[in-house]
């Protein structure tokens, strides 16, 4: 068996790897396992290329490929579950990086034609998923403002950048590619298409910013086939064409999850309505609270209680306090529930995680769709930390979540909101659901709070 | 295979496959299957490697080691940070 054809089993093996690995990651079973199998296919793949390639520097790489680990484990094992979402923006945009520079690299090589044509697709595309993913980064850590921010002539400067950088693009390929002129022009194409990936992320809102993500994701995908078909591997094209493709049908369930088209998602507000959020303060209103004594005894004697949890929740780190109340509860056979909203916590999914490092069952999660019919039924409802997911503006037209399914906590008896003050949600709107009058609030840190409910509690 | 024709017929397959395995995924699973996902595409250091190994003079040399290292931190981080979300799913399906 001649070496190439070793070669090409191997990456064979390596790309089944893959696609179990995501068949896998569909099912809660098999998800774990199915990781592992993508990680095995990842480290088959770098091995064949690393043994069967003709490389030079081979002890620069591996240097390199020691830096980038000894730089990513630390930092994916340690990040809290709760800064999770903008660690895996920053691998995404990372990736993206590195199929630029690659495709950047190969643009001398490729001989003009459509691999030319792939190349500057790539870095355009590469590029915009690194600056963009870097600002969604900076949007979720909160070092830049979680707002939707719209600079003067907007549009005008994004359509700009991009065709900026396609022009340069054919600048380039009508050079072939070669040195010199063809290398200046793609710098300007790599260029533009950073500053086109900043706005292009700029406008999103906060509670928006995942689905970029996963549409950066995709976008991260599809270069890095590029990059397989630029370099004719085709392990390449297949890894980051299933990728592209997953991706842009988890991009689209998302947006579902949210209730709007992608495309207002995205552009929404440069036309003036996403998550814009054009607060409307209701600071005077007049609204009810109530001491944790209070919420102990109207928990302790109801039938059935919701907890609904939000990313406030996950903040607190209160999900270890919130399974110690649903323990006492349980020991006075109050029937608790846990309804999870697709997009609570700051990606979807995020919740099920965090609820699940404190061990909350399984089956006490219940999805939307199974726990909205239930309200009615219920007497108690605790929304610790979350706020835009139960806004009954959503159900108004004319308001930046409008259209979003919401979970129908104004349809239970009582409703107690543990708030750590009147500030809006991510989305910045106002929840009409706070002035309602079986609404009490419960003022402070959600672990605090909780902490003295569950003291409260353990003395009735 | 290779070849312009070989390469197109195996990317429109890949996408058959791409949609098809996650078209049914739960809400729950979104975030591990995106995070999967990027990790996936941190393959793209088979490529890095592949334009390291070729390159001649500093610039390339350095913008390689670069791509490498970015590379390398999408794909080990990926999987070890999947892998942190999904062992809290552990134990709970009885």
């Amino acid at each position: 068996m001649s070496k190439q054809t070793w070669v090409d089993l191997a990456y064979l093996v390596a790309a089944s790897c893959f696609v179990l690995a995501l068949k896998g990651l569909s099912s809660p079973k098999s998800a774990r396992n199915g990781n592992l199998i993508g990680a095995a296919g990842a480290i088959i793949a770098v091995l064949t290329v690393l043994i069967s390639a003709d490389l030079h520097h081979l002890p620069l790489i591996l240097a390199a490929i020691a830096v980038g680990s000894v730089a990513a484990v630390p930092a994916a094992r340690r990040v809290p579950m709760t800064a999770m979402p903008q660690l895996v923006a920053l691998f995404n945009g990372v990736g993206g990086g590195a199929a630029a520079i690659v495709a950047f690299l190969e643009l001398k090589n490729t001989g003009g034609g459509f691999p030319l044509i792939a190349s500057l697709f790539t870095v355009i595309v590469g590029s915009i998923s690194f600056s963009g993913s870097v600002v969604t980064f900076l949007k979720l850590q909160e070092l830049i403002t979680t707002r939707p921010v719209v600079i003067p002539l907007h549009p005008v400067l994004f359509v700009g950048s991009l065709v900026g950088a396609v022009a340069l693009s054919v600048v380039c390929f009508a050079k072939g590619g070669a040195v010199d002129a063809a290398t200046y022009a793609a710098i300007g194409v790599a260029v533009l298409a950073l500053v086109a990936g900043v706005l292009f992320v700029l406008p999103v809102g906060g509670a928006d910013v995942p689905i970029v993500i996963s549409l950066l994701n995709a976008f991260t995908g599809l270069t890095v086939a590029a990059s397989g078909y630029v370099l004719d591997n085709v392990l390449l094209l297949i890894a980051g064409t299933l990728v592209g493709a997953s991706g842009t049908i988890l991009t689209r369930l998302m947006a579902t999850a949210m209730g709007r088209p992608i495309t207002s998602t995205l552009f929404g507000a440069l036309r003036g309505g996403s998550t814009a959020g054009a607060t409307t303060v209701g600071a005077d209103r007049p609204v009810r609270s109530a001491s944790p004594d209070d919420v102990a005894i109207l928990l302790a004697y109801a039938r059935k209680v919701i907890v609904v949890p939000g990313y406030g929740l996950a903040v607190a780190q209160a999900q270890h306090t919130v399974r110690e109340l649903a323990d006492l509860l349980a020991a006075r056979d109050v029937e608790l529930l846990y309804g999870i909203h697709p997009v609570a916590g700051r990606m979807p999914g995020h919740m099920n995680v965090l609820l699940a490092e404190a061990n909350v069952p399984y089956e006490q999660l219940k999805e939307m769709d199974e726990v909205n019919p239930q309200f009615a039924t219920t007497d108690v409802v605790l929304v610790i930390g979350a706020n835009d997911v139960v806004n009954p503006a959503a159900r108004q037209p004319g308001t930046p979540i409008s259209g979003m399914p919401i979970l129908d906590v104004d349809q239970a008896q009582n409703v107690i909101f543990l708030k750590r003050s009147m500030r809006p949600g991510f989305a910045g709107i106002d929840n009409e659901l706070l002035y309602q009058a079986n609404t009490t609030l419960l003022f402070g840190d959600a672990k605090d709070s909780l902490t003295k409910v569950v003291s409260a509690l353990k003395n009735l | 295979m290779s070849g312009g024709m070989g390469l197109l017929t195996v990317f429109v397959l890949a996408v058959f496959v791409g949609f098809e395995v996650v078209s049914k995924v739960s809400t729950t699973l979104h975030t591990p299957l995106m995070s999967g996902a990027n990790a996936i595409h941190g393959v793209i250091l088979v490529g890095s490697i592949l334009v390291t190994g070729a390159a001649e003079g500093a610039v390339e040399i350095t913008l390689g080691l670069i791509a490498v290292v970015l590379a390398t931190v999408n794909m080990v981080g990926g999987f070890v940070v999947t892998d942190r979300m999904l062992e809290m799913f552990k134990g709970k399906k009885r």
